[in-house]
């Protein structure tokens, strides 16, 4: 009985009580709605798993994904053609994860501390230089991209297939890959991977380059969905949802264990919850109460089922 | 010549080895971030008008004493092993806490802050017990925290925020804690004072601040030395909801309102100043004079970035990128300033030795080769562990010190029984028996130490004092090495070098430099003065016959020198003996008025060459590994003796080193000569035919005074 499956009976326990007690909780529509609304959040979820696997980890994700998003369409508001701007965006987004992987890699910052500081310095150089409003509105010419967040295919919404997509290639990269195989072992082991060969450097700065990516991915899923951009967001509480879902999902924190699967658990407890928590109509700040304490359980679970290891613990290791 | 003469003056002027020294203070901590501090401040007194004007450091200042607190906070918790991300929340919520306390609940100012104070903790209280007791991580779990908190701010305001922007009350207390000043500091700056003054106090002198340090530095270390750890991890969070609820208190009276954004961000601005005054990440390296230069730094900072009109986000974006600056140059800068301080620490000097005396056999010199060492008794053949020095008591009891710690005693009357006398720890060097006929001994890394007949070990004394102009603390004794009691019970002894320990003493003798001292302690009234500084390892003690003066063997220097105890040269220092064809250990008593000295090796031209060559030793020391250092030879040594005008009167030598191979030290007792030796496994014995049969070391010291 490992957390992955605690977490995965609690979701199916909940589901239940859900569809018992709720109305409307089970029709189709809903039940679209509920994948939909957490689909950029398990998106997103991929990305830190990947980080979190190699025991690494991305505060920076959510001020990525809102700043350089946010950027791609402001620049597109100024008449610069959509693709161009898609790229400028995405540069950006790239440029911020090599960054966060170049500190942490070869300067050897901790990871926290990095993501932590660019996380701020994203959202104030984005803000202060680049994005000036705080909602950025989709311009007539992005609507070429606006399938993305709000098209369908197969009658399934795109967001969703998304979702399923960057779970496909995260599964299979982890998986398959010898950079995937790499990220497992410098999680288990840093010192043992760095000394057997793996190029740890490198694959660091890959580990941050791909999580800058999927969170420039998840921005326009985002984005066109809702036709603009709330900058706003890099300064929420959204970090700790993205953290939340693989936490939850039964990735321990200390690395090398855990996979795409987890995510996809963790995802849908959390998609769960919000869409019962919304349809019983509480406050949204009760719910940030509620989603926080599951969260602190969860870390508290982890730690019982996977405790620190003395031996490997390092210093400093907070 | 003039290359030479430059060469001299330049090592003898310039202070290399103070590079390395520099390099070792803890407080190169903070020299980085002191030089930020001055180069912001400097560009913001040349570009805002009235940055400096009475009404902004005012103004400042009371946000620097609450930002303080915090900060003060946050670096306990950092120096324990831990982080504290819901400060920010905390403070909101103390903020609301002391408001709706004064406002609605309409109680007096002490309980208000005693209230809010409460809250503080007790969300430090959560964070201490799952960090701590639960032994989560410490990063997520306040993370979480400062989310959770920040939920619940959000509920209180929207509950009572109106009503308390809608209630008056007036209070001249809280009216004082406000805006009031004391001595014409603010408020909150004079409790910011208190409160650092008793932080750095707790942190620095008392058990609990070093409990927090010593968990911070190891935590499993700290276990197993019996701290309790997870209740002083605890206590850390304690502390810091206790000062980020203090600084809450302060902040609702001076604005005296409640918004959403209060607090926000702040975790990420205290963490920033923590990290920038110096203190370190990964715990029990920092203080709270550091924590206050940061919060000093950050203050100014953010609140000229305000003053230049920069607009939104700048204070994000520069918090942000001092975040990562200030952790960028931590990480690098410890870890690249130990590598340059091993490399720049050993400093060589100039070194030119008088010119090497003829040691060949059949040479007249009084030093010529010769083998009346070769038939030297054996005692106690691999038993003992590097005797460095040998003393015989008055009832020809022979006593080493050795490797192990020990002192190791040889009964008379044949020596065959061995016994571990007393074990004192350290590396027991020099050795001498005072008036009562207790054992005092130099013990390398500990001190002066004597034992009594009872066999009861008592610290004479560890330090001296500091002298003025030296970068590192040379208070603290690294290489007491040998020593002599004088007729009036005062100690003479020598401290090696004061910039090496015992198992770097090559290292020592690469430098060249003068870094051994003479120590004078007086039983009488317990003090320790250093009486003479700058030798070339200070080693062998010997006080003259005539009790007048005291002699001094300057091993890498090759002579023997005089310190004149009482006459008409009292204080001053003459050389006795110089030029001698090795390196002198240690000095004793013959009898009919000579003295003995043990040359633990001989001299070498290539040595001796690269003595006066320090940029070679340089190079050698920091391209080489130290295992192939140059290095005086200390295969063959031998025993000189001489009279107190420093003339030579014979040699003893064992050139093949068969026998008796390494020479330290040599006792002369009734007739005989016994041997110790640093490195050596034995202790050697050999008849002296012209001595006095019946001189002995005790007497020759305590019996014959009036």
């Amino acid at each position: 009985m490992n957390q992955e499956k605690i977490v995965f009976l609690i979701a199916i326990l909940l589901f239940c009580a859900f569809s018992l007690f709720l109305n409307g909780f089970t029709s189709a529509g809903n039940l679209l709605t509920l994948v939909r609304g957490v689909s950029t959040l398990g998106i997103l979820g991929v990305g830190m798993a990947i980080l979190i696997i190699g025991r690494g980890i991305d505060l920076a994700i959510v001020a990525i994904y809102a700043m350089s998003v946010g950027w791609t369409l402001h620049l597109a508001n100024g008449g610069i053609s959509v693709p161009l701007a898609m790229l400028i965006g995405y540069l950006f987004a790239l440029s911020a994860g090599v960054v966060n992987g170049v500190l942490i890699a070869y300067v050897e910052v901790p990871a926290l501390f990095a993501t932590l500081g660019m996380a701020s310095f994203v959202y104030g150089f984005a803000r202060y230089a680049l994005v000036p409003l705080y909602v950025v509105y989709m311009p007539e010419s992005a609507s070429g991209i606006a399938w993305i967040g709000s098209g369908f295919a197969f009658g399934v919404p795109v967001p969703i297939l998304l979702f399923a997509l960057v779970s496909l290639l995260g599964f299979a990269f982890l998986r398959f890959t010898k950079p995937g195989r790499f990220i497992y072992a410098m999680g288990d082991n840093f010192a043992a991977a760095r000394m057997s060969g793996a190029p740890v450097r490198p694959m660091i700065i890959l580990q941050y380059a791909i999580s800058a990516t999927i969170a420039y991915l998840a921005g326009l899923v985002t984005a066109t969905a809702v036709a603009s951009m709330n900058t706003n967001i890099a300064s929420s509480s959204m970090i700790y949802d993205v953290i939340l879902v693989v936490v939850l999902g039964g990735i321990g924190l200390s690395g090398g264990r855990g996979g795409v699967r987890n995510v996809v658990v963790g995802t849908l407890l959390i998609g769960i919850l919000l869409n019962g928590m919304t349809i019983m109509d509480i406050q949204y700040t009760l719910q940030d109460v509620i989603r926080s304490l599951v969260l602190l359980i969860a870390i508290v679970i982890d730690s019982i089922v996977n405790p620190r290891d003395e031996q490997t613990a390092q210093q400093g290791d907070i | 010549m003039i290359a030479d003469l430059i060469t001299r003056l330049r090592y003898r002027y310039f202070p290399d080895h103070m590079v390395g020294e520099v390099l070792g203070k803890r407080w190169m901590d903070n020299t980085i971030p002191v030089l930020l501090l001055v180069a912001i401040l400097s560009y913001f007194v040349a570009t805002i008008p009235n940055f400096v004007s009475y009404g902004n450091l005012s103004d400042t200042s009371r946000q620097i004493g609450e930002f303080g607190l915090i900060v003060i906070g946050m670096t306990i918790v950092m120096l324990g092993g831990g982080i504290d991300l819901s400060v920010g929340s905390t403070f909101a919520l103390a903020n609301i806490t002391a408001l709706a306390l004064f406002n609605l609940a309409q109680w007096p100012t002490p309980a208000v802050i005693a209230g809010t104070m409460g809250v503080g903790a007790l969300v430090g209280l959560i964070n201490g017990l799952l960090i701590g007791y639960l032994r989560l991580r410490a990063f997520l779990t306040t993370l979480v925290m400062l989310t959770l908190v920040r939920a619940v701010v959000t509920l209180l305001l929207q509950m009572y925020q109106v009503d308390i922007a809608a209630s008056f009350v007036e209070s001249d207390s809280w009216e004082f804690i406000g805006t009031g000043s004391v001595l014409g500091l603010p408020f909150s700056v004079v409790v910011l004072i208190v409160v650092a003054v008793s932080a750095h106090i707790v942190m620095s002198r008392l058990r609990v601040g070093w409990r927090i340090m010593a968990v911070g530095g190891s935590r499993r270390s700290a276990y197993n030395a019996g701290i309790p750890v997870r209740f002083t991890v605890c206590m850390t969070y304690v502390v810091s909801g206790l000062l980020t609820g203090c600084a809450g208190a302060l902040y609702a009276s001076r604005l005296s309102g409640a918004g959403p954004d209060t607090g926000l961000g702040l975790e990420l601005a205290v963490v920033t100043a923590a990290l920038l005054g110096g203190n370190s990440i990964g715990g029990g390296h920092g203080s709270v004079a550091k924590a206050l230069m940061g919060a000093i730094i950050v203050s100014l900072l953010t609140n000229g970035l305000v003053r230049l009109g920069l607009g939104n986000g700048s204070s994000q974006m520069a918090v942000g990128i001092v975040l990562l600056l200030a952790i960028s140059i931590n990480v690098r800068w410890s870890k690249w300033r130990h590598k340059i301080q091993s490399k720049v620490y050993m400093s060589p000097a100039y070194l030119a030795l008088p010119p090497d005396p003829d040691i060949d056999p059949n040479s007249p010199s009084p030093y010529a080769m010769n083998d009346r060492l070769h038939d030297v008794e054996v005692i106690g053949l691999g038993e003992v562990d590097g005797p460095e020095d040998v003393i015989l008591d008055a009832d020809d009891n022979i006593y080493c010190s050795v490797r192990q710690g020990d002192i190791v005693r040889f009964l008379a009357p044949d020596y065959r029984r061995r016994e571990v006398y007393v074990h004192v720890g350290g590396r027991p060097l020099g050795m001498a028996i005072d008036k009562d006929e207790s054992l005092v001994v130099c013990i390398a890394g500990m001190g002066l130490y004597r034992v009594d007949k009872g066999r009861n070990i008592r610290k004479l004394t560890a330090e001296t004092n500091r002298s003025r102009l030296s970068v590192i603390d040379d208070s603290r004794m690294r290489l007491a090495d040998d020593l002599d009691i004088a007729p009036d019970g005062k100690i003479y002894f020598s401290e090696a070098t004061i910039r090496y320990g015992i198992e770097e003493w090559v290292a020592d003798a690469l430098e060249g430099r003068g870094n051994g001292r003479l120590i004078r302690y007086d039983p009488a009234t317990d003090t320790t003065r250093t009486i003479k500084r700058g030798l070339l390892f200070a080693n062998g003690m010997c006080i003259a016959h005539d009790s007048k003066s005291v002699l001094f063997a300057e091993t890498w220097g090759c002579r023997i020198s005089r310190y004149w105890l009482e006459g008409p040269k009292q204080g001053t220092t003459e050389i006795v003996l110089e030029g001698l064809p090795g390196y002198p250990d240690n000095i004793n008593r013959g009898s009919r008025g000579t003295y003995w000295v043990a040359l633990a090796g001989t001299r070498t031209p290539s040595y001796d060459l690269a003595m006066t060559m320090p940029a070679f030793r340089r190079r050698m020391a920091r391209r080489v590994a130290s295992v192939e250092w140059l290095f005086p030879n200390v295969n063959v040594g031998c025993l000189v003796r001489f009279d107190a005008t420093g003339r030579v009167l014979e040699s003893l030598w064992d050139s093949a080193g068969e026998n008796h191979p390494t020479i330290t030290s040599m006792r002369e007792h009734r007739g005989y000569l016994y041997i110790g030796g640093v490195t050596n496994n034995r202790v050697g014995r050999i008849k002296l035919p012209d001595a006095d049969p019946e001189w002995t070391g005790p007497a020759s010291y305590w019996a014959k005074r009036p």
